[in-house]
């Protein structure tokens, strides 16, 4: 493993259903960089996630977190893994019975046993961070959703985690938002020196601030590199995802009987 | 006939399947090392959210069992020259059937169900996933306090249950019917036994609480996570735990009737 990346991931093969979503991927994360997955969905980038979780396991390979191979650790060895890990779901995953603060303040409940009054302005600063301090007292139900991510993001790096895992984030945000979150991602990796992985399928939004990017499809990866080069390979499969071509080896039509056979024929419906 | 063979064959497998992770999500709820720190609110919290809230329909309907048993009690006993004797026979079955029973079938129905809606629901938003990624152990924070939320608060319900249904059986009998108060209480305090009666339907409700809580909890946690697999979840829970507690009646009953 290269010192200078956080995780590695090696041959990576996973099956759900007989289905097979991995077949021998190999990345690499580099320390204290935004890394971008992307890929049509369905590609499984949510389960890779999960996999470096070790919420997953995999069919076979290895997934190395910080030279740690994350699905040979016991429970509890995990879990201190874990503490040093942040994800941010395509949801949020706010408690819905706890409000702003309360979700803030619950990994440091959970993990410290700092005072009352230290929880208080620790999750003040996060909720700054994100610029939702004033929005302390609400309830997630109360919150956009774009707003709910950012809490959800604060939550994340309660406990200046090392990584940060971010699924989805723009998906169904408005403009405003997602140049908000956007530039939330990029300062905070910068300012905390976190190591960054952001799943997404925006395109555009997401080349503009990673460093490194991997494009996953069909179990494989079609692409990788820095976003340059990537914005400059020009395979079909790369080509047709990043300017979102609705034919190509990503096929439009999933596949079916002659139309005629199944109009006129007898098909079971 | 193959095919039939066959589908009998995955039927049981997938039933084993289930009896096996509903028994590892017990064993690791009941095995694990409590934190009394931290686990205590929580399953205070659930006492209230468990026994505490399901107290209005628990009462309303003990009071009517109650008033029910008393009615027909007495039209029955006064056949054979027995009304004196509706005390004996409200208590007694109110202490070693009807409390433990019905209390087991409301809870189900009230608690149990929410439990499951409320977990499954959890895991359809992701808040299960998010606790095991910020290292949390959602059977300590979830599952846990909810199983032992309802295996405490069950038997309170029942010893509820068991004193409204006498009151509303001496509304009917007493005030209503005009049996002699005296000779009403009296026959019941020589009839019923602290331990074979009491004491047995109590435990009966211990094990319905346990029964019911963990088949909530399992079927909440093991959802499909969409709305169609909660609902479908739910509606598991009700329909196992009645038919569990109904089953369970049976063989306890079995167990304790040397004891009359």
């Amino acid at each position: 493993m290269n010192n200078q990346d956080f995780i590695e991931i090696t041959d990576l093969y996973f099956n759900r259903n007989r289905h097979s979503v991995f077949r021998g991927v190999d990345i690499a994360i580099p320390k204290g960089k935004i890394t971008a997955i992307m890929g049509p969905s369905g590609t499984g980038k949510t389960t890779l996630l999960r996999l470096i979780g070790g919420q997953l396991i995999p069919t076979s390979g290895q997934v190395l977190v910080d030279g740690q191979n994350v699905h040979r650790l016991s429970r509890r060895k995990l879990y201190r893994l874990r503490n040093r890990m942040g994800m941010l779901f395509q949801n949020g995953a706010l408690f819905t019975h706890l409000n702003v603060y309360e979700n803030v303040a619950f990994p440091l409940r959970e993990h410290t046993r700092l005072s009352e009054e230290m929880i208080r302005s620790i999750v003040l600063m996060k909720l700054e961070m994100v610029g939702l301090r004033g929005a302390w007292h609400l309830m997630p139900s109360e919150l956009s959703g774009g707003m709910a991510r950012r809490v959800a993001l604060a939550r994340a790096i309660a406990l200046d985690p090392e990584l940060i895992m971010y699924d989805e984030p723009l998906s169904g945000q408005d403009p405003i938002s997602k140049g908000v979150l956007l530039r939330l991602m990029r300062t905070l990796n910068d300012s905390l020196g976190l190591t960054s992985i952001i799943v997404s399928h925006d395109v555009q939004e997401t080349l503009s601030i990673a460093d490194y990017v991997y494009v996953i499809s069909d179990g494989k990866l079609i692409g990788q590199g820095t976003t340059d080069t990537i914005k400059q390979n020009d395979t079909r499969e790369l080509n047709q995802f990043l300017h979102g071509l609705p034919d190509g080896p990503v096929a439009f039509r999933y596949p079916a009987l002659p139309l005629e056979q199944d109009l006129l024929g007898d098909t079971q419906i | 006939m193959m095919s039939y063979v066959q589908s009998l064959g995955s039927w049981g497998l997938a039933t084993l399947r289930d009896y096996g992770r509903a028994g590892i999500l017990l064993s690791r709820v009941v095995f694990a090392v409590p934190n009394v720190r931290k686990g205590f609110p929580l399953v205070l919290q659930q006492v209230y959210a468990e026994g505490v809230q399901s107290l209005l329909i628990i009462v309303v309907s003990s009071l009517f069992i109650g008033m029910v048993v008393a009615l027909q009690g007495y039209h029955t006993l006064a056949k054979f020259g027995a009304s004196q004797e509706l005390g004996p026979l409200v208590a007694l079955s109110v202490a070693r059937e009807l409390g433990p029973v019905v209390t087991a079938l409301l809870f189900a129905g009230r608690a149990g169900s929410a439990l499951t809606a409320e977990i499954g629901l959890m895991k359809a938003t992701d808040q299960l996933s998010s606790m095991e990624m910020m290292a949390v152990d959602p059977m300590r924070k979830v599952i846990a306090p909810r199983l032992w939320g309802g295996f405490i608060s069950m038997p309170l319900l029942t010893m509820i249950f068991n004193a409204v249904a006498i009151y509303g059986a001496y509304l009917v009998g007493v005030k209503w019917l005009g049996l002699d108060a005296g000779a009403f209480w009296s026959n019941m305090q020589a009839s019923v036994e602290f331990h074979s009666d009491i004491v047995n339907g109590l435990l009966k409700s211990l094990v319905f609480g346990f029964v019911v809580t963990w088949i909530a909890v399992y079927q909440g946690y093991d959802a499909v996570p969409t709305s169609a697999g909660i609902a479908k979840s739910t509606t598991r829970s009700v329909v196992y735990s009645s038919l569990a507690v109904l089953g369970l009646d049976f063989v306890l009953t079995a167990m304790m009737i040397g004891g009359w």
